[in-house]
């Protein structure tokens, strides 16, 4: 019984954190029409800011409000790079699609190979708070805190972009806007001030996983966000592109496969049995789970 | 993905009025170029010139030549891929698996299963042509940007099960080095680097040749039709499933024959080159040299692949080292310059090193020829 929980809990933690880096990317993909490969450096530029403000920014630190201080100087600057990678490299190319994935690539390889430049290929430790490396006890399963910190966070941020999504102005125009951008923008609204916002929230949301990301982890490494950016994909497609609750149900089903398949096959053949439900949901249901381009 | 349109023909530029006496020379000698290239090629390993800062030796050691026959092999790696990108404009991220077929299959078949090595290399080409048939068929069920991504999840899973090291078959991280006992006396050993290097030479060869016959067929006229409007193609009573299965097939089978050469090349497998990372120089090499063109990824394979190994060198050189800290580090990368390079081509330079004369060509207006004697 405890190895169950156990096994669940982490397969959601693991969820949480496909979840935190496929949404932004469904989001993007489903407005855009932008494959963004430059999502996993989102990732890592949360990861090493949260990194840097605990070691070197006033009054941030690796325990109690100072991590709050440090995850949010990560999570900010995911959402400048964020927008600023809108602003500057993809709005030009505005409807070329190819162009624009080709863009996120060359922006993906001299990303990381900048980050590795600035601070080396080897993992750094990463400050985490105190209570991050306990144990709390869930129904009998001995579970790190760091986990439910993940999965605590995911659940707020899908709250809160779905809360956005329905009951806000922009959280419709970006709706719309993933049901049919020619005609949002033949009634007049500037669909691309919508872009760079899903891009700032694409980012900001990427930055705070790999900041809670480095905290599961222990360590940052610049080549973190390329191995989870493949996951988070396979989420993306498998939920359904555009669509923010199919990420989430996807990230679940994925996390929790890999998660149980690796404790009871050998390690690694979880990864393959996630490749398989990928094949299998494209086999039977191209669409994905939650169909096509429904948001929130 | 219907934005690739074919560049305009480079001959335009020969048009302009100018010396009547040199363009028919020119015209005679232009169709012979790739065969005076390839026969330049060919006997480069007889020349004793060294070529300081170019490479590290004389053109016939061992080492540039080595250097030599991976740039040929990644040319024909990047001409194999611009099947699928420039000319069907498929975009796949899945390429590296069908590469890595090749080296791991052909490295596991002779030092784990003990086959010569031309048996070997058959089964692997089988292999890699089924295996390719088969991934196709399931991924080309979706189209772009999905498509995209599920050859980037098949390709994750060979990376997955090369790290698996599945009874110590593929070597986990460590790589697998090819046995090379029962490899033919020609092939092997430092003095023979040059046999390789006119395989590799072999290899482009066979796939620029392969590649421009399928493109001339009317095969290659519907490939092309289906880059630019693929829904058209379905309406003059064409299956574009078949066709893109058949382009997606045969590119990696090449992909795979060049995985054999490679495997020979640098003696052995290591776990990198299933990584997704090796697609995405191939992309940024057809890009660099020009999609669907006939030698512009060619030349962008072996120009990225000279980079690659010489800008580390490049990047620890005085020159470098002596300049501050905050463009040192960055420049001492080549992933760093090349990336860079590859997002200011996109923008500036959408044909590539292919589009480059019919570029000059306005400059080269306002130059008159030379006034007739």
């Amino acid at each position: 019984m405890g190895t169950i929980v156990l096994l669940t809990l982490t397969g959601l933690g693991l969820a949480a954190l496909y979840f935190l880096v496929a949404a932004g990317l469904s989001l993007v993909f489903g407005l855009a029409d932008v494959l963004n490969f430059a999502h996993g450096l989102f990732l890592s530029v949360g990861a090493y800011g949260t990194w840097w403000a605990a070691n070197n920014l006033p009054g941030a630190g690796p325990g109690g409000f100072g991590f709050v201080l440090a995850v949010a100087f990560g999570v900010a600057a995911g959402a400048l790079v964020g927008a600023l990678v809108e602003l500057v490299m993809i709005r030009p190319l505005y409807s070329r699609n190819i162009e624009q994935v080709l863009v996120t690539v060359g922006l993906s390889l001299a990303g990381v190979a900048l980050l590795q430049a600035s601070w080396g290929a080897d993992p750094r430790d990463f400050p985490r708070p105190e209570w991050s490396r306990q144990v709390s006890v869930v129904l009998g399963a001995k579970v790190p805190n760091s986990i439910l910190l993940l999965i605590v966070a995911a659940v707020v941020v899908l709250a809160l972009l779905l809360g956005f999504l329905r009951y806000t102005r922009y959280g419709l125009i970006i709706r719309a806007g993933v049901e049919n951008r020619e005609m949002v923008t033949a009634l007049g609204i500037d669909v691309r001030k919508a872009f760079t916002l899903v891009f700032v929230i694409g980012g900001a949301v990427a930055a705070l996983a790999g900041g809670l990301g480095g905290v599961y982890y222990g360590s940052v490494s610049p080549s973190q966000g390329g191995s989870l950016l493949i996951f988070a994909f396979i989420v993306v497609v498998i939920g359904g592109m555009g669509s923010v609750v199919g990420s989430a149900y996807a990230a679940v089903v994925v996390g929790l496969l890999q998660q149980f398949v690796n404790y009871y096959g050998t390690s690694g053949a979880g990864d393959l049995c996630v490749v398989a439900l990928l094949a299998a949901v494209l086999l039977l249901r191209p669409q994905g789970i939650a169909g096509k381009a429904v948001t929130a | 993905m219907t934005e690739l349109k074919t560049p305009p023909a480079e001959a335009k530029a020969a048009d302009v009025p100018a010396q009547p006496g040199r363009r028919s020379w020119y015209a005679v000698i232009r169709p012979w170029l790739p065969l005076v290239a390839l026969l330049i090629f060919a006997i480069l390993p007889y020349s004793t010139v060294s070529l300081p800062g170019i490479f590290d030796g004389p053109l016939n050691s061992p080492g540039t030549l080595q250097l030599l026959a991976i740039c040929l092999v990644f040319g024909g790696l990047a001409a194999g891929y611009d099947l699928l990108f420039g000319r069907t404009g498929m975009l796949s991220f899945g390429h590296a698996l069908y590469f890595a077929a090749g080296v791991y299959g052909t490295d596991i078949l002779v030092t784990k299963g003990g086959l010569p090595l031309w048996q070997a290399a058959l089964l692997t080409l089988v292999g890699g042509a089924i295996l390719a048939a088969l991934l196709g068929a399931v991924a080309l069920r979706t189209a772009g940007i999905a498509f995209a991504m599920v050859t980037l999840a098949f390709a994750q899973v060979g990376a997955t099960l090369v790290a698996l090291d599945f009874q110590g078959l593929t070597g986990g991280e460590e790589g697998l080095p090819l046995d090379v006992s029962g490899l033919p006396e020609s092939l092997v050993g430092v003095a023979n680097t040059v046999n390789l290097y006119w395989l590799a030479l072999a290899y482009l060869a066979l796939v620029v040749f392969v590649v421009a016959r399928v493109a001339a067929s009317p095969t290659g006229r519907v490939l092309a039709g289906l880059r630019d409007d693929e829904r058209r193609i379905g309406v003059l009573g064409l299956d574009p499933y078949r066709f893109k299965l058949v382009a997606f097939t045969l590119s990696g089978s090449l992909a795979t024959a060049g995985g054999v050469i490679y495997c020979l090349l640098v003696g052995g497998a290591s776990p990198h080159i299933t990584s997704s990372e090796l697609t995405l120089s191939l992309l940024v090499m057809v890009v660099l040299g020009g999609p669907g063109t006939r030698w512009g990824p060619v030349l962008g394979g072996i120009l990225y692949m000279y980079l690659d190994h010489r800008l580390t060198d490049f990047g620890s050189s005085a020159a470098v080292d002596s300049l501050p800290g905050v463009l040192s580090g960055p420049l001492s990368q080549p992933l760093f310059v090349l990336g860079t390079v590859f997002i200011l081509a996109v923008y500036f330079f959408p044909g590539g090193l292919a589009s480059l004369s019919s570029r000059i060509a306005p400059i080269r207006r306002l130059f008159p020829a030379r006034p007739p004697r």
